[in-house]
């Protein structure tokens, strides 16, 4: 049986991985090499890391670290932040990263998700969204981007349709709302987008404790879910999270 | 020498860092000639298979990938294991290398199964012994044939996740990708013995 996935994510800055709110207070965490590994030997099932100070800073990705990750664990991960174009892609992925993430670039030219797909398959290009509670869009979620700095109008709902068109070959559903909350997965949006897309769904945001992960499998529909704060500042394992979903009937990776 | 044949159908850099880390330094190489020399070959690949397959021929490696399957350690890895099979319905029908009889097909559209499969899935032998979970990306299966040693299910279809004939091995998931385990199967295909000719 398919298990469900539990993804930690990693947000690095200067080469460290760090956690904070909304894109503030932010902690430094640790060296990201070894906090994959840590993961990776904690029962892990795929890793996320975002490069949260390349975009605005106007430099691509920092290919070294994804190097030496692909190096030190045997995994899947995906990788976003800075990338700009095509060729940032292919480096990203001859790094050794599974999957590639992108996010403000696909609102502002969705174009380049047909192209990653066209030139990598589908499986490599993961379409992050940032979606925020708000009454103009039919789905009652609209679409932020640049860390939730900027509203476009677009409904979440309809942008997971077309991004899917367009070969997206996985969704990550950010609530806005929920991120940095640890009081739960933000269940709607996660669902409506869960059934209106053919291919899995990541929920991500307000992972706090391990019964929010079997809620958001059980019943928003999610193929997998990103921890952040709940396992980073050491309140649980991934072994804990993992035993929690076992215990309530959720397939599950259990050895490792 | 181990080699890793490189057709231009995916990122290679995964297997060769996987291999690494048993002590294995394994070349990736779109050589047909040095492919014929190695010891082992591995097949990997990634992506559509219509392109595939034009890679293999524009590239003139069909031949050469073909002969070590029959006659050397040979590992084929995702799209690599279903080019072996006979057929595939991927872009409107795709004729593959034909090294197994069998055919690969889409998953059918089965209400709450994604497509593509992305994730661990459970792997189980010929006699429904659990193997252990495995690390799969796909959205075509190959059906189960005679040479099928491990399988699994996913929208509602048992299919092949590896076959195993001689010193042929070929997997549908990916064991560079898929941790401690995918490690233990790719150190038990290089003690696979060589083929005596």
């Amino acid at each position: 049986m398919l298990t469900k996935r539990v993804i930690p994510c990693l947000d690095v800055r200067a080469g460290r991985v760090t956690k904070g709110v909304k894109f503030k207070n932010n902690v430094d965490l640790g060296d990201p090499v070894e906090m994959a590994v840590a993961y990776s030997d904690g029962g892990a099932d795929e890793l996320v890391f975002y490069d949260i100070t390349a975009s605005a800073e106007r430099r691509p990705i920092d290919i070294g670290m994804v190097e030496s990750v692909a190096k030190a664990i045997r995994i899947p991960f995906a990788v976003g932040g800075g990338i700009s174009n095509v060729a940032d892609m292919e480096r990203v992925i001859l790094a050794g990263a599974e999957k590639v993430s992108v996010n403000s670039l696909a609102v502002r030219t969705p174009g380049i998700i047909a192209e990653g797909a066209k030139e990598f398959g589908a499986q490599c290009i993961v379409l992050g969204m940032d979606p925020v509670r708000s009454g103009k869009t039919p789905s009652g979620y609209e679409i932020t981007t640049r860390g939730f700095r900027e509203f476009t109008g677009m409904d979440a709902v309809e942008w997971a349709k077309r991004a899917v068109d367009l070969g997206a070959g996985e969704i990550v559903v950010n609530s806005v709302d929920a991120d940095g909350t640890r009081e739960g997965f933000e269940l709607d949006v996660t669902r409506m987008i869960a059934e209106a897309v053919g291919v899995p769904v990541v929920a991500s945001g307000g992972a706090g404790k391990p019964e929010h992960l079997v809620t958001v499998f059980r019943e928003a529909k999610a193929d997998a879910a990103i921890v952040a704060g709940m396992v980073h500042f050491g309140d649980y394992t991934i072994a804990d999270i993992k035993e929690a979903m076992h215990a309530a009937g959720i397939p599950t990776r259990m050895s490792w | 020498m181990t080699a890793i044949v490189d057709y231009k159908a995916g990122n290679l850099t995964s297997v060769k860092l996987a291999f690494a880390a048993i002590g294995e330094d394994a070349l990736v190489t779109s050589d047909a000639a040095t492919i014929r020399r190695a010891d082992r070959v591995v097949f990997p690949g990634v992506g559509a298979a219509k392109s595939a397959m034009e890679n293999l021929r524009a590239m003139d490696l069909a031949d050469v990938v073909r002969e070590s399957a029959a006659s050397k350690p040979f590992l084929g890895i995702c799209l690599g294991m279903q080019i072996l099979f006979d057929h595939s319905e991927e872009d409107g029908g795709v004729d593959l290398l034909g090294v197994v009889k069998g055919r690969v097909r889409r998953f059918p559209d089965v209400a709450g199964f994604k497509v593509p499969e992305i994730g661990w899935n459970s792997v189980e032998g010929t006699d429904g012994a659990g193997i252990g979970e495995f690390y799969f990306v796909h959205s075509y299966y190959a059906e189960i044939v005679p040479e099928t040693a491990f399988s699994t299910e996913y929208a509602g279809v048992r299919f092949t996740a590896m076959v195993k004939r001689g010193a042929m091995w070929a997997c549908q998931f990916h064991p560079e990708k898929s941790g401690r385990i995918g490690l233990d199967l790719l150190r038990a295909w290089l003690e696979v013995p060589a083929v005596k000719r």
